[in-house]
């Protein structure tokens, strides 16, 4: 078991039946996860790879006894399966949408905190993997590797690249995972370290960060007063400029603030190593390992 | 997405906010035509959509309109930090006693709007935050209560506003909060909003940003968009979905997500030289979509290489390898460039690659280097 997901995992994909849900739930299947029942409004009573449709989560969670969702929903609609995931008694979400209005998952976010019993990973994120015992997410499952290195991130493929360069010289993972690079998400870095601080299989932690807000700045904090663990980061953007989003909505230097010198600094001044190349990220654990 | 000024101050008029009475003009003629129906001194105000129109020349006073007549002239078709002035905004000029900052925007923290007010307004609020963080106030508004009558007025109060200004301040700020919601914006601002010498509040100055995903329940302010503010390549690219941001280098990239597209720009400039612009292809885009990508990066006539570098996920490289041919077939390409590929099909599109003699590299590290070297000419 990993620090969110794992055998014990009974996932539930909501949009099973549009083109990426379809992909993704064989795909996840494949690597061996759990998934228990789909959802779609309007199509339930149908089959997608032998698992069965439901139109609402709550029918999934009754009957099939789902206790994690991931959403592939589109952008418009997926607020509004959060929420009800999350009154459904979900868990553990995992939301991969990209493209969710900021006000929206404003109210996502007052409501997680009234209904208190789901935790939300996302939106815009690839998931969450326990390697070799659950995908719950979009990542190619080959690139990684059992073991005990935490992997968190705000980024989709740059993530992968980390996650291959420890494979590569043969560091696994004990979860790795996706926070997602939109302005409000519903787990942050100190969420997340927080729970590996506390995992007995996970030994370091690799935080990945970029431009925009200041949840690394945050996380420097959590690291230098609360945990032991020693802790390898990397920020993308040192060359972004001020005022234009880069590709992710949170991804953005506003006002001067949020910039990758001031997250370097903050994380420095904390004592995590910052690494300058992804691949130095791998070098930087292996010398730790050895 | 921006708004003008103009824009910007006929959605606050629509939520009960008072803005000088004015109108847009894209000639000289008709600027002096507005000058002649408001009467009096008029401020001419160029709208472009970037900071620091002041400075550059680009707002001014005239007092007659004759005087219009020439300033707009001058104002229109200026350059403002490599925008052309196509229309200007001619406002009645009013006397300013008091400038106050007043804004709302998303706390990423909180989680939730956020007002920001400063009694120090007329400039930049980053400027204002630098000298002196005390001068600005965050009032957090919950999404569920919304802006409540009392923290409209406590705030008053904190401004430091005349007994008299403080139920029309109220008005204002509960109409700005609307504003912001209704038409999901990321920032709404006015700057200044002004208390005039003949005891009124007026927004003088106003800026809106909308969320680009909010867009879709919009139709009506997406219509708005500007796009002569944007560059033919950033609007070939939005069309297609792709994500571009231009830069000043000289290497081009072309990635698939935007931290790995983020961190190819930075190992870029770690090896020496500097990056052309940030584009982000997406997740599973099609040959099609990446000889877009590509003919926008070789648009660029600064650009002296281009670097490819896909980690394939739900993107597959045999798909990007037949983009990469797609585009060299349809367009002469004059300038090296190195591809990397891993990830889903990789060997499959090294394969097509190498049948066209294009140079390939497995590690991001090797791939950089090779580029840099290539735009250096060694």
């Amino acid at each position: 078991m990993g620090i969110l997901v794992g055998k014990n995992s009974r996932l539930v994909v909501q949009g099973i039946t549009g083109n990426e849900g379809k992909f993704h739930t064989l795909q996840m299947k494949q690597y061996g996860t759990n998934i228990v029942a789909g959802v779609t409004p309007g199509k339930g009573g149908d089959w997608v790879e032998n698992i069965p449709v439901f139109d609402t989560v709550k029918e999934a969670v009754n009957i099939q006894e789902a206790n994690t969702s991931i959403i592939f929903v589109p952008p418009r609609f997926a607020a509004d399966a959060i929420m009800e995931a999350a009154q459904a008694g979900i868990g553990l979400i995992i939301c991969i949408t990209e493209g969710i209005p900021v006000l929206d998952m404003a109210r996502v976010q007052s409501v997680l905190r009234e209904v208190g019993t789901a935790r939300l990973i996302g939106p815009n994120c690839p998931g969450v993997i326990t390697p070799g015992e659950s995908k719950i997410g979009i990542m190619p499952g080959h690139i990684h590797k059992p073991g005990s290195v935490g992997v968190v991130s705000r980024s989709g493929t740059l993530t992968y690249e980390i996650v291959q360069a420890l494979t590569n010289k043969g560091i696994g993972q004990s979860t790795a995972l996706g926070i997602g690079g939109d302005p409000i998400i519903g787990s942050n870095f100190i969420d997340i370290l927080r729970l590996f601080e506390a995992d007995l299989l996970t030994d370091q932690v690799v935080l990945i960060g970029e431009i925009g807000g200041q949840d690394e700045q945050r996380a420097a904090e959590f690291i230098a007063t609360r945990m032991s663990k020693p802790v390898i980061a990397f920020i993308a953007g040192r060359t972004a400029p001020s005022g234009k989003r880069m590709g992710h909505a949170g991804a953005i230097i506003e006002g001067g603030e949020g910039t990758a010198e001031e997250k370097i600094k903050a994380l420095e001044a904390a004592g995590v190593k910052v690494a300058r190349l992804p691949e130095e990220v791998a070098e930087l654990i292996a010398a730790m390992q050895t | 997405m921006k708004l003008h000024e103009y824009q910007s101050k006929r959605i606050f008029a629509e939520y009960g906010i008072p803005i000088p009475k004015g109108n847009i003009a894209t000639t000289a003629a008709e600027a002096r035509q507005i000058a002649k129906q408001l009467g009096g001194s008029v401020v001419i105000k160029s709208q472009v959509l970037v900071g620091g129109r002041g400075k550059a020349g680009g707002v001014k006073l005239a007092k007659t309109e004759e005087e219009t007549h020439k300033i707009a002239r001058q104002i229109l078709g200026m350059s403002i930090k490599g925008l052309i002035v196509d229309k200007v905004l001619v406002d009645r000029a009013v006397s300013i006693k008091d400038e106050i900052y007043v804004g709302v925007t998303i706390d990423r923290s909180l989680q939730r709007p956020v007002i920001i007010a400063s009694a120090e307004g007329g400039v930049e609020i980053e400027e204002v935050a630098r000298k002196n963080q005390d001068a600005i106030i965050r009032l957090p508004i919950g999404r569920r209560t919304g802006l409540l009558d009392y923290q409209a007025r406590n705030l008053a109060y904190d401004l430091g506003l005349r007994r008299d200004f403080i139920n029309q301040f109220v008005q204002i700020l509960k109409g700005l909060y609307t504003a912001f919601i209704n038409s999901d914006a990321s920032l709404v601002e006015i700057n200044p909003l002004a208390v005039t010498e003949d005891d009124r509040l007026l927004a003088v100055d106003g800026k809106i940003v909308l969320d680009d995903n909010a867009l879709f329940r919009h139709p009506d302010l997406a219509e708005l968009r500007d796009t002569q503010e944007e560059t033919a390549s950033e609007r070939q690219a939005r069309q297609v979905g792709i994500s571009f941001v231009k830069l000043d280098g000289e290497i081009g990239c072309m990635v698939n997500g935007a931290g790995l597209a983020m961190a190819t720009m930075d190992i870029i400039k770690y090896y020496g030289a500097e990056p052309a612009n940030f584009l982000d292809i997406g997740g599973g885009a099609k040959a099609n979509k990446v000889a877009t990508a590509l003919s926008i990066i070789l648009n660029d006539i600064k650009v002296k290489a281009v670097l490819i570098n896909i980690f394939g996920g739900i993107t597959r490289c045999d798909e990007v390898a037949k983009g990469i041919l797609e585009a060299l077939n349809s367009m002469e390409v004059t300038v090296p460039m190195v591809v990397r590929l891993v990830g889903t099909n990789e060997k499959e599109g090294r394969q097509i690659l190498a049948k066209a003699k294009i140079p390939t590299a497995t590690t991001l590290g090797e791939a950089a280097q090779k580029i840099v070297a290539l735009a250096k000419g060694v």
